[in-house]
């Protein structure tokens, strides 16, 4: 393989696993704390379309990030208001974000920018840009390794926005959070057994609230970096099922964060090699379809969640309403 | 603080509906438009005309086969939301059976065979979750929405490579001989010297009554309809009362697998007499809706297919008349119902109830005074 093939398929494994580790990260802090989160996809395809249409009309970066993670945030309070307050069913309650998202995103966008549900792109200033766009050439110019590095290095790894690598960070980040702190232990105890963290006297109300909502801003990086970074607007459903994909991601990781971040990576480099796999003849299998390829992370999630590679292990709790008077 | 029977089964799922309604009238007067003027537009293009009803009718029939889907998997306490992919699969089914005999056999052998090969595969399709979540401890809402992903690809592949029609350019199968093509409303009223138009509603629609009154005979008259409810209601209750529950996941997925199949008849076998991409639209999510809405119940559920239909077909009308409306007003009103009559179903409920309180102690109090003044007098 040459240097330039493996360049770019660093870089576009990165570029596409970047809105799913950022939500499935969303969705690690949510599940852990007991609240069952299929409003992933809903909550980013509106952070998606907040993100476009405010850097569209104000003209700013960081406005547009606060409106993708506002709103974000403000769906994951109705999720716990439906759930975590009045103990609706957290399933039902996420589907309906869903649907909901699905619907708005498209009217308002119809409503405000006449294109049919399309938004006005961002202008250049407002979108995010390479980190360090002289990378790739400054490396190539190297004597003896730049024939290597320029593509590897430059292009794959060092040639993104700042929100990839924010990604990678924030997987140690809630690490650090979830082990190292006291607010960790509270969440993952209360994600097993709130029951026994409430007879300690802490809140399980607002451990899962605090859940939410860093669960909201998560769902608002990763909605902004499709309309920010990866696209220049907003068109009707754009993440195209990525949020449920996060979910894949984050059983497949067991519901921890340096595997849920692996899960990410393997379905980042299999959406890249799909694309360029399609129409070439592997030696030995012959031409694979491309749609084989794309059915694999789900089809790997569901042999893996029936136990036939592995055991996953959900959090106890995942999915009851804590009743206080049980 | 209960409320009494006749509140919790109509009073609350109305005060439901009409926030719902309501939080739509708020995005549509945000975007401009005036809710009342959309929502006559809405009605008179829905059963304004025997066009617009056909229309109303046809989109209610998939919504029914899907609705009682997700309310079959609910009585035995498993969340459907593989609905969509089970409708896809049972469309495929319909298909290939039609691919395969529409020019050997007649049509009165044929519909029934094709019916039957949606049901199977939608069945499969559903029962293989079951089985999953029954015997191998895997979580059937994730296992049936990774089944979703699934059945769209497998399709796309079938479509694009050894169904497709040869030498044509869209991405769909050679059409289905004459024999396959279920009678349309219209021919159907024509036996009996009813001039109808021509619309997509078709004879699925008598289906899909006979799927309502099946599942509600099954449901509530029979054994084996009695032993799946018991198991969605409490699983070790069912099994201390010698009832196996993984069977019954496994029964009660395949059922709701099946009814989500018929969806095929509707759409391949109906309307476009071959197979092609994305064909069920998105009916099987406004399954849950209908389920949510029609409390999982037959008539509910036929009542709140007949809504959704409506809103579908009078949405399409409206967008026609009204620039900036889209159908997807719509698709918000259906998530709004979901989140208001399912996830926030009870949230009501102490308001109405301290309401009834009030309202008893009062009535109790007028009485209390006329008995005393009766004692005096």
């Amino acid at each position: 393989m040459d240097e330039a093939l493996i360049g770019a398929l660093i870089a576009s494994t990165l570029r596409v696993a970047t809105p799913l580790i950022l939500c499935a990260l969303a969705g690690l802090l949510a599940e852990r704390s007991g609240v069952v989160d299929i409003g992933l996809e809903g909550k980013m395809l509106f952070a998606a379309f907040a993100a476009a249409a405010g850097g569209a009309a104000f003209g700013s970066t960081s406005i547009a990030l606060l409106l993708a993670c506002g709103v974000a945030v403000l769906l994951s309070w109705l999720h716990g208001f439906a759930t975590v307050s009045h103990t609706g069913d957290q399933v039902v309650s996420g589907m309906a974000i869903n649907i909901v998202a699905a619907g708005l995103t498209v009217v308002l966008g119809i409503a405000w920018f006449h294109q049919g549900g399309q938004t006005t792109p961002v202008g250049d200033a407002v979108r995010l840009r390479p980190l360090w766009p002289g990378a790739q050439a400054g490396l190539q110019a190297l004597p003896g390794v730049g024939d290597f590095l320029g593509p590897a290095l430059g292009e794959g790894l060092l040639g993104h926005n700042a929100l990839v690598y924010v990604a990678l960070a924030l997987v140690g980040g809630v690490w650090w959070l979830m082990y190292r702190t006291r607010f960790g232990l509270r969440l993952r105890a209360v994600g097993e057994n709130p029951h026994m963290v409430d007879a300690a006297g802490v809140s399980v109300l607002k451990l899962r609230y605090a859940a939410l909502t860093l669960n909201g801003v998560l769902c608002g990086l990763a909605g902004a970096y499709l309309t920010l970074a990866q696209n220049a607007a907003f068109a009707p459903n754009m993440t195209a099922g990525r949020g449920y994909m996060a979910l894949a991601a984050l059983i497949f990781g067991n519901w921890r964060p340096v595997p849920a971040l692996l899960a990410c990576l393997l379905f980042g480099f299999l959406d890249a090699a799909a694309i360029r796999l399609q129409g070439v003849s592997l030696p030995g299998v012959g031409q694979v379809p491309v749609q084989a390829i794309q059915a694999l992370p789900y089809l790997l999630t569901v042999i893996l969640l029936a136990g036939f590679i592995g055991r996953t292990v959900a959090p106890k709790a995942l999915g009851l309403p804590y009743v206080k008077a049980r | 603080m209960n409320l009494p029977r006749w509140a919790d089964v109509l009073l609350l799922p109305l005060i439901n509906l009409v926030i719902a309604l309501l939080a739509a009238a708020l995005v549509v007067a945000l975007i401009g438009q005036k809710p009342l003027d959309v929502m006559t537009l809405l009605a008179r293009g829905a059963f304004g005309t025997e066009r617009g009803l056909s229309y109303t009718l046809y989109y209610t029939t998939s919504f029914i086969f899907t609705g009682l889907a997700v309310a079959v998997a609910s009585h035995g306490g498993l969340f459907n939301i593989g609905a969509e992919g089970q409708a896809t699969l049972g469309g495929l089914g319909t298909g290939l059976v039609a691919l395969w005999l529409s020019q050997k056999l007649p049509a009165p052998i044929l519909l029934p065979l094709m019916l039957l090969g949606g049901a199977l595969f939608g069945m499969a399709w559903a029962a293989i979750p079951g089985y999953l979540q029954a015997y191998r401890g895997s979580h059937v809402v994730i296992t049936t929405i990774m089944f979703n992903f699934l059945a769209s690809t497998l399709l796309v592949y079938l479509l694009v490579n050894p169904l497709k029609a040869p030498g044509g350019m869209s991405v769909e199968s050679v059409p289905f001989g004459p024999a396959a093509h279920l009678p349309g409303m219209n021919e159907a009223l024509a036996w009996f010297g009813v001039a109808w138009p021509s619309s997509p509603l078709n004879i699925s629609l008598f289906l899909a009554i006979v799927a309502a009154v099946g599942v509600w005979a099954f449901l509530w008259r029979s054994r084996a309809g009695y032993r799946l409810r018991a198991v969605g209601s409490s699983e070790g209750a069912a099994a201390y009362a010698g009832i196996h529950p993984k069977r019954e996941v496994i029964i009660a997925m395949g059922i709701s697998g099946a009814l989500a199949g018929l969806v095929g008849m509707n759409e391949i076998a109906g309307v476009n007499g071959k197979l092609l991409l994305d064909f069920v639209g998105g009916a099987g999510f406004t399954g849950i809706a209908v389920a949510v809405m029609g409390r999982n119940h037959p008539v509910g559920i036929v009542l709140a297919s007949l809504l959704f239909g409506a809103l579908f077909q009078g949405g399409a009308e409206v967008s026609f008349e009204i620039p900036g409306f889209s159908r997807d007003m719509v698709v918000t009103l259906q998530g709004f119902i979901v989140l208001f009559s399912g996830a926030m179903a009870y949230v009501a409920a102490p308001w109405i109830a301290r309401l009834f309180q009030w309202g008893a102690r009062h009535t109790a109090r007028g009485e209390v005074v006329k008995a005393s003044g009766a004692s005096n007098g």
